[in-house]
C-alpha cells in the first residue's frame, strides 16, 4: 500500500551509474582496519564476506528490496578514518541506566571503551565483553557469529567484512541475570562505523538486553550495525533496540535472530533519529513452540526516512508470532515498512498476526507499507493487516468537548499513539526517558 | 428571577446531506432541568452533539444562544471552557491517553480559561479523589487509559466524573441511564443532583421514566423526526412510559 498525497521528489539515484555505486561501496570497504589478533579466528568469515561485497554496489531503488529507501544521499557523502574521540563520563551520563550499572558495554565511533564500560559482579555463567576478549572465555562464538541466514545480505556483509570488535553477552545454561544488559554505541563525529554484537543465550536461560545508538554530534556519520542473538531451547531473550542517532545521520542495521524449540523472543524496537535509518529485522523459528513478539515504533518528522524491514520465519508446528509495527510520520518524512512471514507447510498449528498502524500527521507525510504473509500451511491462523490514518476526527472532538483544544488534543493522541509501544519496555528508566522523548517529538 | 441558560431557535441540520433537525426549539432557564423522550433515530443525540460543536454535523439554519453568546461560533473546546457538558450516549474509548492525565488536561484547561493556576499532578490528585469518592469510583479507573475495556456503567461513570470535575453551567447527559442496574442508577443520579444550583441547567435524554424518579425534571419535551412535538410538566414522562410515543404523532400528525 502506498498513501502519498504528493509526488515524491527525491529520488536522484538513477543519475549515479552502477559503477559509482560500486565505487563507493569498496571506497566504504577500504576504510576498515586489520583484525587484531585475538580474532584471527576471524579471518575466513571476512574475507568470505569481503568477496561477496566487493563484486556489489550500493542498491538502487530499482532493486524490489529498496524501492522506497533512497541512498543517493549517503553517496553524497565521503567518510575518512579517525581516532575514535576521547569522552568521559559527563558525556555519556544521560545515557547511562541505572538498572544496568554493572552490566554496561559502551562503544565510541565503533570502538570498545573499558574505561566507560562496567561489568563486575556478574553472575557465575554469564559472560558480558567485548568480542577480543571474550574469545578467549567463550571459543564456542565461532559455532555463532555470522552464522545467520541473511548474511550475504550488502550491509551485513559490509559489516562482517569490516568489524574488528564488537559486544559478547553469553549467557550460560539456565541462568537468569536480573540486571538488563546495556550495550550503548556512542556516535561522536562523521565516521562510518560497523558495531557487532553476538548474544548467545543458551539453553534455558533468561536475559533482558538493551542495544542503543545514540550520538554526541549533530552530524552526518554512518552506522551501520549487525546483532546476531542466538535462543537455546526454552531460553528467553527481551530485547529493546533504541536507535536515536543524529537527524543528519545514516543507520542501517541488522537484527539475526535464532529460536530453538520453546524460546521466546520478545523485541521492541524504537527508531527515533537517522536522516535515513533502515532496521532488518530477521527471525528464524528452527524447534516447535516457538513464541516471537515483535513491536515496532519509528517517529520521523522533516524530511528523513525511517525504514523497517523484516521477517519471521517459521519452520516448526506450534510457533507463534505477533508482531505490530507502528509509525508516526509528519512534515514531508517518509516511513517504510515491510513485513513478510513465511509459514512454510512443516510449519502446523502456528498462529501468526502481524499489523502495520501508520499514523500520518501532515498532508505531505508519506508511507509505504507491505505486510506479506506467505502461508504454504494450511492448518494455522493468520492474520495481518495495515491502517493508514490521520488522528480519528470522533477521537480529537472527545477531547475538545472537555475544553482541550484540538491542537492539544492531537498531540495526546499521537503521544497515546507511541506509548503504547513504549510502555511495553521493561527497564524501568529507558521507558521514561523514552517517555520524555517521545513527548517532546509529540509537542 | 430565573436567566436564559439556553435558547435553541429554529434549529435545522444534516449530517451528508441528510436532513436530521427540522426546525428544533428549545429554551432551558437557569435552575430548571429538563427531559428529551422520543423514539430512536428521532434526532436526539444529534441535538446534544451539535451543542457540544461535532464536526459531523452541519447546521443550516436557526440559532443557539448559550448564556447570550451565539454558540455556533464557538470551537468545541471553547464550548465546554464557557461551560457546555456533554455526557456522551457512546462514550468514545482512548487507548494510550490516561484517564488521569487526560482529567487533569481538561481541569486545567478550564481553570487556564478562568484565569485560575493549573493545578500540578499532586494537587489535582486531592480534587479528583474526592469526586471519586462522591461517584464510588475505583481509583484504579484513573490509571487505566481512557474508557478503554471499561464496561457500560463504568463509562457512564466516567463521563460523570468528568462532569463533576468541570462543574458546567449546562450539562447534556445522553441516555446515561441506559445500561446501568439500579445501584449505579442511585449513584449517577445523586452525583447530577448534587451538583445542582441556581444557577446551572440539566438537560437529560433518556428513553426511561425510572431516571426521572431520581432526578426530577421542571419540563419533559417527546422529540420526533427531528423536532420537538410536546412538552409538558414531569407527569407528561409518565404518561409516556404508560402509553408509549404513538399518541403524541398521531395527535401532531392531526394537528399539522
Ligand atoms: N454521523 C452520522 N452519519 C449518518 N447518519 C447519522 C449520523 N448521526 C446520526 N445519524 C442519523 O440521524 C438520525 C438521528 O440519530 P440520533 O442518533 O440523533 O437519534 P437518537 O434520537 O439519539 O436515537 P436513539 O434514541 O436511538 O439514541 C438517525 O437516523 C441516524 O441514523
Ligand atoms: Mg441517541
Amino acid at each position: 500500500m502506498t498513501i502519498q498525497s504528493t509526488l515524491s521528489d527525491v529520488g536522484n539515484l538513477g543519475l549515479s551509474t552502477k559503477v559509482d555505486r560500486a565505487a563507493y561501496l569498496l571506497g566504504l570497504l577500504s576504510l576498515r582496519s586489520e583484525l587484531p589478533s585475538e580474532l584471527a579466528g576471524l579471518q575466513e568469515i571476512r574475507d568470505r564476506a569481503f568477496s561477496v561485497v566487493r563484486d556489489r554496489a550500493i542498491p538502487s531503488t530499482r532493486e524490489e528490496e529498496w524501492r522506497f529507501t533512497d541512498l543517493s544521499g549517503l553517496l553524497q557523502v565521503q567518510f575518512q578514518n579517525s581516532a575514535p574521540s576521547e569522552i568521559g563520563f559527563p558525556q555519556i551520563e544521560s545515557f547511562l541506566l541505572p538498572e544496568s550499572t554493572n552490566s554496561r558495554l559502551v562503544f565510541v565511533d565503533g570502538v570498545y571503551a573499558p574505561a566507560l564500560s562496567a561489568v563486575d559482579d556478574l553472575p557465575d555463567g554469564v559472560l558480558v565483553g567485548n568480542l577480543a576478549a571474550g574469545v578467549q572465555l567463550f571459543p564456542k562464538l565461532y559455532e555463532h557469529l555470522a552464522l545467520h541466514p541473511g548474511g550475504e545480505e550488502i550491509f551485513t556483509a559490509l559489516n562482517t567484512a569490516s568489524f574488528t570488535d564488537g559486544a559478547i553477552v553469553r549467557v550460560s545454561q539456565n541462568q537468569a541475570i536480573a540486571s538488563p544488559i546495556h550495550l550503548l554505541f556512542v556516535s561522536t563525529q562523521e565516521a562510518l562505523c560497523h558495531p557487532r554484537a553476538l548474544v548467545v543465550a543458551e539453553t534455558g536461560s533468561s536475559v533482558t538486553l538493551v542495544e542503543e545508538y545514540v550520538s554526541l554530534a549533530e552530524g552526518a556519520y554512518f552506522t551501520n550495525p549487525v546483532t546476531e542473538i542466538w535462543l537455546g531451547e526454552n531460553a528467553e531473550v527481551r530485547h529493546t533496540r533504541v536507535q536515536r542517532d543524529s537527524v543528519a545521520a545514516f543507520h542501517i542495521g541488522k537484527t539475526a535472530v535464532s529460536q530453538a524449540r520453546d524460546s521466546r523472543y520478545d523485541c521492541t524496537a524504537v527508531s527515533l533519529g537517522g536522516k535515513l535509518s533502515r532496521h532488518h529485522l530477521e527471525v528464524y523459528q528452527t524447534g516447535e513452540q516457538t513464541d516471537t513478539k515483535l513491536n515496532g515504533l519509528t517517529i520521523v518528522d522533516g524530511d528523513r526516512l525511517g525504514d523497517t524491514h523484516s521477517l519471521i520465519a517459521l519452520s516448526q508446528p506450534y510457533g507463534t508470532a505477533n508482531q505490530v509495527n507502528k509509525t508516526i510520520v509528519s512534515d514531508r518524512a517518509h516511513a517504510v515498512f515491510n513485513g513478510k512471514v513465511f509459514v512454510p507447510k512443516a510449519a502446523q498449528l502456528t498462529n501468526a498476526a502481524q499489523l502495520s498502524r501508520n499514523l500520518l500527521l501532515s498532508p505531505k507525510a508519506r508511507v509505504d507499507t507491505k505486510p506479506q504473509l506467505e502461508i504454504t500451511a494450511d492448518n494455522v491462523k493468520c492474520a495481518h493487516g495495515a491502517t493508514v490514518s490521520q488522528l480519528e476526527d470522533d477521537e480529537v472532538f472527545y477531547l475538545q468537548s472537555r475544553g482541550i483544544e484540538a491542537d492539544q488534543a492531537r498531540k495526546l493522541l499521537t503521544y497515546a499513539f507511541a506509548i503504547e509501544v513504549i510502555d511495553r519496555i521493561s527497564v524501568a528508566s529507558l521507558r521514561h526517558a523514552l517517555t520524555q522523548l517521545v513527548r517532546i517529538q509529540s509537542a | 428571577m430565573s436567566d436564559v441558560i439556553l435558547s435553541v431557535k429554529d434549529l435545522t441540520a444534516e449530517v451528508d446531506g441528510n436532513p436530521i433537525l427540522k426546525g428544533f426549539n428549545l429554551e432551558i432557564k437557569a435552575g430548571e432541568i429538563h427531559a428529551i423522550m422520543g423514539p430512536n433515530g428521532s434526532g436526539k443525540s444529534t441535538f446534544s452533539k451539535i451543542l457540544a460543536g461535532h464536526p459531523a454535523y452541519t447546521v443550516t439554519g436557526g440559532e443557539i444562544v448559550f448564556q447570550g453568546q451565539n454558540l455556533l461560533e464557538l470551537e468545541p473546546d471553547e464550548r465546554a471552557k464557557s461551560g457546555v457538558f456533554l455526557a456522551f450516549q457512546y462514550p468514545l474509548e482512548i487507548p494510550g491517553v490516561s484517564n488521569v492525565d487526560f482529567l487533569r488536561v481538561s481541569y486545567n484547561a478550564k481553570r487556564k480559561h478562568e484565569g485560575l493556576d493549573e493545578l500540578d499532578a499532586f494537587d489535582f490528585d486531592e480534587v479528583v479523589q474526592s469526586k471519586l469518592t462522591l461517584l464510588k469510583m475505583d481509583p484504579s479507573f484513573l490509571n487505566r487509559s481512557v474508557n478503554e475495556g471499561f464496561s457500560g456503567g463504568e463509562k457512564k461513570r466516567n463521563e460523570i466524573l468528568q462532569m463533576a470535575l468541570l462543574e458546567p453551567r449546562l450539562g447534556i447527559l445522553d441516555e446515561i441511564d441506559s445500561g446501568l442496574d439500579i445501584d449505579a442508577l442511585k449513584v449517577v443520579a445523586s452525583s447530577v443532583n448534587a451538583l445542582k444550583k441556581p444557577e446551572n441547567a440539566t438537560l437529560i435524554i433518556t428513553h426511561y421514566q425510572r431516571l426521572l424518579n431520581y432526578i426530577t425534571p421542571d419540563v419533559v419535551h417527546v422529540m420526533a423526526k427531528g423536532r420537538i412535538l410536546k412538552s409538558g410538566g414531569k407527569e407528561l414522562a409518565l404518561e409516556l412510559e404508560a402509553k408509549g410515543y404513538d399518541w403524541v404523532l398521531d395527535s401532531q400528525a392531526v394537528g399539522a
